[in-house]
């Protein structure tokens, strides 16, 4: 049999691999253009003190982890026992910043109730009613996790709730690296 | 004839409720420009930009809370004076190119620029090759043999319906 009858077959597997691969790519995932940057600065007032201020600044010299949260968001009481996991075991200093909801007309103090409920695992939580450093920060929809590193870089960006394996494969391995670096 | 008024009727309501679905998904907000050209760069802009929640939706289609928060600050950067440039910066420095309806040239996206012209170019190449190729089949001439062996059987053939 001539071989060009096997073009068609051949054409069509490598559109179904394409189409696989499409499959595999999730769409919501949009790789952030800060990974490499500087981390975006916001001075924000803290949840439990709100005459003191956060500010990226700061946590410079030490790697941490940036967490998006609000108390109306399902998924991050979902990840709320993962992340609290890798806090305590890497004991890695971690913002919660608040987003759009302490001080909103909508969830007002919801958001000490969460906290007081599920335990609050992070340095400090920093309220961004406005929703304006979240912005600063590319926001997509919370949750989202960063991590950054000693000399304040962004070196990863983790969308959506973070998972068990995710801390264990990603998160820890990523932190651990990290503290190796001069800051 | 009443019943038929109504559908007629009807009919028109549905019409003009069809009609107003696009202008119902349009953006809430209002705003007032100091002129005109900044309101057509704000216009512009929503129109180009993507919503990033929404992914198939642009700023001003999408009533995304995210989305209007980028109108938000769409509007404000504008009416601060700012140019297309600087908002198009803005929003790319925080998701990427991702925003843009019109991604820039470069080699990351090389292959989505280049890509459907040059499919293009090679299906043309391919279909000239395929019509070179059929004509260049010539049609054998029959030699005398061939051709009374042929006349004969069209020949027996209209006989025999006969």
């Amino acid at each position: 049999m001539s071989k060009k009858y096997f073009i068609p077959l051949i054409a069509f597997m490598a559109l179904v691999a394409l189409m696989l691969f499409g499959l595999k790519n999730d769409p919501k995932v949009i790789p952030s253009p800060f990974i490499g940057q500087e981390a975006p600065n916001f001075s924000l007032p803290k949840l439990y003190k709100p005459e003191e201020m956060v500010t990226v600044k700061e946590m410079k010299g030490q790697v941490w982890v940036l967490n998006l949260w609000a108390s109306w968001c399902v998924s991050c009481r979902a990840e709320h026992k993962v992340l609290t996991r890798l806090i305590e075991k890497m004991q890695v200093p971690t913002i919660g910043l608040n987003y759009k909801d302490y001080g909103t007309e909508d969830y007002g103090e919801e958001a000490l109730t969460w906290l007081a409920k599920y335990g609050n695992p992070y340095q400090s939580v920093a309220v961004d009613t406005e929703g304006a450093a979240g912005l600063d920060w590319g926001v997509v929809g919370v949750p989202e996790t960063f991590v950054v590193d000693k000399k304040g870089i962004v070196r990863y960006k983790f969308t959506g709730p973070v998972y068990d394996e995710a801390v264990d494969e990603i998160l820890v391995p990523l932190i651990t690296e990290l503290r190796k670096e001069e800051g | 004839m009443k019943y038929h008024f109504l559908s007629f009727q009807s009919l028109i309501i549905s019409i003009f409720l069809i009609l107003a679905l696009p202008a119902m998904a349009v953006q809430i907000e209002f705003h007032t420009f100091e002129n005109e050209q900044r309101e057509r760069l704000y216009l512009d802009l929503i129109a180009e930009l993507r919503c990033v929640k929404c992914q198939n939706q642009n700023l001003a289609e999408s009533n995304a809370e995210l989305a209007t928060d980028m109108r938000e600050k769409t509007y404000e950067m504008v009416s601060a004076g700012k140019s297309r440039e600087d908002v198009v910066n803005y929003m790319t420095a925080r998701y990427g190119d991702f925003v843009l309806y019109k991604p820039p040239f470069k080699s990351k996206t090389l292959l989505l620029w280049i890509g459907p012209p040059l499919m293009l170019l090679f299906s043309l190449f391919l279909l000239l090759r395929v019509i070179r190729k059929q004509s260049k089949q010539d049609s054998k001439q029959l030699s005398d043999t061939e051709r009374e062996s042929v006349r004969n059987v069209l020949n027996s053939n209209s006989s025999s319906e006969k």
